[in-house]
């Protein structure tokens, strides 16, 4: 089937979108709550509540999950949320670890899309299931033992997506920090290809090197943080799924900032 | 609260003055590469980093914290969105408003400093010549323009000077670090206790009105601080440039580059004598004047700023919220013009977050008939221009945003440094110290107690003086103590440190183990409530305390010090093992500090 959605932009841009939704050749997938799904999302928008592909990751749910949702293994998908891309993004890792190809996130969140006057809708689209494979994408994901054991490599770089104040309290040795506010631009879930890349070559971090990236729990701001690196074209980045939260309850080395009250000039 | 309707906000007003260079950002990253490379020498490297306004960051090389000018405090809503937003992306969420007016972003990975640079350029906006050697952010009190005791509004000189000095040749390497205040009146600025402070004055010369200035030279605070010494009668506008220059060429010429604890221009003055350092700015001065080759003038802009009052229809059925009395009568100064006001933003230590900066911007636009705001000189903000009929439905916005803290122009609000929070040099978290003691009035309201309103807390963590502790009226600054084995936050204590006409330096008093402090300002309190006359205020019985001319049971300090000295006993450390931990910290004090970079 012919890709509906060109393959060479990394996000698809709300305009494009909006075609796309006139011709119903494409599956969109929301990612909020059930209930703010309800009260409105975009028009021939499926709902997929996060928290329901977090209950049970394994790929047979999350092939369960696309089936349901209408998504075959060539179904183009868009996912939004309207939490910065976060979300979303975490999503279309999923999808992308079963094997999905051609899977993007929306440029705008949900409110912006919102704001833009674009068609929105009440409307629950009926769907009818699809058959999808399960060819698991292993160099994609990162497990804690996987991390610890390659993390003095010098090609691997980890990236921890946490605010600033979180990392300095405590993260996983070696880890540098890009909280995940960094990513985004003025109006956009992420900055330009060119933005991006200055950040990486300010940063001295090859666009050849091994990146894992990990955040607070579940993979979110981290996702998004995969998706913004893949999207430039980086080959191999890893999203440690299970992030700071199980690498912590494994009593793994974590590395500190000490000597410096930095939390009290928060203004929190 | 209050419905607003608008049916047509005027434009953002923006930044006349563009104070940016797009390309040092890129310069900058440059410059960081090949220092992480080893390809320049570290010291280069710093002076280099300090020139544009990167300074290190507390036991680590991998931090700056950037410090952004904001010449004469006028920051406008789109600069502060934009802060915001910078605050989030490479900073920790909050921003820092700091004594001498500029707004700081701390733990900012030094490789992302070009990005921040990159974005102020967006804004007009720089961090250059914020620290180092150079002549740092001109600051001018938040009340010129519309302060009622006012000559005239010095703001447009302290903005030309500020454009004149910054890249200047002359002032890229300085044997230290040179400041100017300018100001409304005496009560308001810092006038003494600068490089170079000027204080507006009229004179009628030839039956001719002029404008001119008091200049105040070679004041300071530091390990060692001195007060500023009035060059003449009157310097008329048109000589500000030649005495600027006269002075900055003295310094240059004759500053101390080797000795880097005595290179402040206050030891110049001070090792001349000051009738010596006053003749040669004279001569210099006429030197000036006479071998210029092309007239070189400041650009000053005085036209006038536009007034206009933000559409509003204010809800008349609105109830008025809760502690509005309160918070008018200790945040917000009428201004010369009738109508007017301005109101104070009072933020602990000087840290907003990134949602606040926003709601700031949007207040800005929707509440000041000038456009923009001033940044105080007490790490807080003024939104001036405010009328009368909307300080109500203000008040309502703040409080939603949790910026209507009481007692920003009371000694309720402390001024503290970023101490350990940042601090290469910092002994103790006087930054913490600082909001646990503003914490601590607000709940005993001393906010409104009218003899403590012209008193002032001020607290540094070190003996350098950022928290501006020797002009206090309680003033403190951090070091270590110890009793037995066992070492404690401990601050030296001044009183009675003035920065108005009567400029005087605090009068050291007493060493104080942090967690007595709060107990001990309570104690000072209490003996001043107990032995004050009827219209006494607390900085005036200070002021006779420490001069020797109280007649009541407190005759001196020493009292003060006898009243005091149960408290600061220290305890063993089994009894009260948190007498021994610094605010912010659960695990026993013990000091320690980088190297410090005043100097480089």
């Amino acid at each position: 089937m012919c890709c509906m959605i060109d393959s060479d932009i990394p996000i698809i841009n709300s305009k494009l979108l909006r075609e796309k939704i006139q011709e119903n050749s494409i599956r969109i997938v929301d990612v909020r709550r059930e209930q703010e799904y309800q009260q409105g999302h975009i028009t021939n928008a499926v709902n997929l509540p996060l928290a329901k592909l977090l209950a049970d990751d394994s790929s047979e749910s999350i092939q369960k999950i696309a089936q349901d949702l209408g998504i075959s293994d060539e179904t183009p998908t868009v996912i939004y949320d309207d939490t910065f891309g976060a979300l979303s993004s975490r999503v279309v890792w999923a999808l992308q670890y079963i094997g999905h190809e051609d899977v993007k996130l929306l440029d705008v969140t949900f409110s912006q899309w919102k704001d833009l006057g674009y068609e929105i809708s009440t409307e629950v689209p009926e769907i009818e299931t699809a058959t999808h494979s399960v060819k698991i994408n292993p160099e994609i994901m990162a497990t804690a033992e996987y991390l610890e054991k390659v993390k003095e490599n010098k090609n691997v770089v980890i990236i921890d997506n946490r605010e600033r104040l979180n990392y300095l309290e405590q993260h996983i040795p070696g880890a540098i920090n890009i909280p995940y506010r960094t990513l985004a631009t003025d109006g956009k879930i992420l900055r330009t290809k060119e933005g991006m890349k200055t950040l990486l070559k300010n940063r001295g971090i090859s666009e050849d090197a091994e990146i894992i990236t990990y955040c607070g729990s579940v993979g979110t701001l981290s996702g998004l943080a995969y998706y913004a690196l893949k999207s430039i074209g980086v080959p191999n980045v890893k999203l440690y799924v299970h992030s700071f939260k199980e690498w912590k309850s494994l009593e793994k080395p974590i590395d500190k900032q000490e000597n410096a009250n930095y939390w009290d000039l928060s203004a929190e | 609260m209050a419905q607003q309707l608008r049916p047509s906000k005027p434009a953002d007003k923006q930044s006349k003055i563009d104070w940016s260079r797009r390309q040092e950002a890129e310069n900058f990253a440059e410059t960081v590469k090949l220092f992480r490379q080893g390809k320049i020498d570290p010291d280069m490297f710093r002076r280099f980093r300090l020139q544009h306004g990167a300074y290190g960051t507390r036991m680590t090389d991998d931090y700056a914290m950037v410090r952004i000018k904001v010449p004469a405090g006028q920051v406008y809503p789109n600069q502060l969105e934009k802060i915001a937003q910078l605050s989030e992306m490479y900073s920790i969420g909050s921003a820092h408003f700091s004594t001498r007016e500029n707004i700081q972003l701390h733990w900012v990975i030094l490789e992302d400093v070009s990005e921040i640079m990159q974005s102020l350029s967006d804004v007009g906006m720089t961090s250059r010549e914020a620290c180092g050697n150079t002549v740092r952010n001109v600051m001018c009190s938040p009340m010129s323009g519309v302060c009622k005791d006012e000559i005239f509004d010095t703001t447009p000189y302290a903005l030309a000077i500020a454009r004149f000095m910054l890249r200047n040749p002359i002032c890229q390497g300085l044997p230290r670090k040179f400041k100017f205040n300018f100001t409304c009146c005496e009560k308001h600025g810092m006038i003494r206790i600068v490089d170079v402070g000027l204080l507006p004055q009229i004179q009628e010369i030839d039956g001719e009105k002029r404008k001119g200035f008091k200049i105040f030279l070679g004041g300071g605070l530091g390990n060692r601080s001195f007060v500023g010494h009035q060059l003449e009668d009157f310097t008329p506008v048109e000589d500000l440039l030649y005495t600027s220059m006269a002075v900055i060429r003295i310094f240059d010429r004759m500053g101390d580059r080797k000795n880097l604890s005595r290179n402040r221009m206050r030891y110049l003055v001070n090792d001349l004598g000051w009738e010596k350092f006053q003749n040669l700015v004279l001569k210099e001065r006429a030197v000036v004047k006479a071998t210029q080759s092309v007239i070189v003038k400041l650009n000053i802009d005085d036209s006038v700023n536009e007034i206009q009052r933000p559409i509003s229809v204010n809800d008349e059925s609105a109830s008025v919220p809760d502690g509005y009395a309160r918070w008018e009568k200790t945040n917000v100064e009428k201004q010369s013009q009738s109508g007017f006001n301005s109101v104070f933003i009072g933020l602990e230590a000087g840290d907003i977050t990134a949602n606040q900066l926003r709601s700031v911007a949007e207040i800005i636009r929707d509440y000041s008939a000038e456009g923009f705001a001033r940044n105080g000189f007490s790490q807080n903000i003024v939104i001036r221009y405010v009328h009368d009929d909307d300080l109500k439905s203000m008040y309502s916005r703040l409080i939603e945003n949790g910026l209507a803290k009481t007692g920003s122009l009371t000694m309720a609000s402390a001024v503290g440094c970023s101490g350990t929070t940042s601090c290469n040099l910092a002994l103790t978290n006087s930054h913490r110290l600082a909001k646990e003691v503003q914490r601590k009035f607000l709940e005993l309201n001393y906010d409104e107690d009218d003899d403590l309103k012209d008193s002032t807390i001020k607290i540094s963590g070190c003996p350098n003086s950022c928290g501006q502790h020797q002009i206090a009226t309680i003033g403190f600054y951090g070091g270590g103590g110890r009793h037995g084995t066992d070492m404690f936050p401990n601050y030296t204590m001044s009183l009675g440190g003035k920065f108005d006409e009567d400029a005087m330096l605090g009068h050291h008093t007493a060493r104080v183990p942090v967690k007595r402090i709060i107990p001990v300002i309570l104690k000072i309190i209490e003996l001043f409530k107990e032995n004050k006359q009827s219209d006494d205020t607390l900085a005036k019985w200070i002021d006779r305390v420490v001069s020797g001319n109280e007649s009541s049971k407190i005759t001196g300090v020493d009292d003060i010090k006898k009243a005091i000295a149960p408290l600061i006993v220290p305890p063993n450390v089994e009894d009260e093992p948190d007498f021994y931990m610094d605010y912010g910290s659960d695990t026993n004090y013990h000091t320690v500090t980088g190297k410090g970079e005043c100097a480089a």
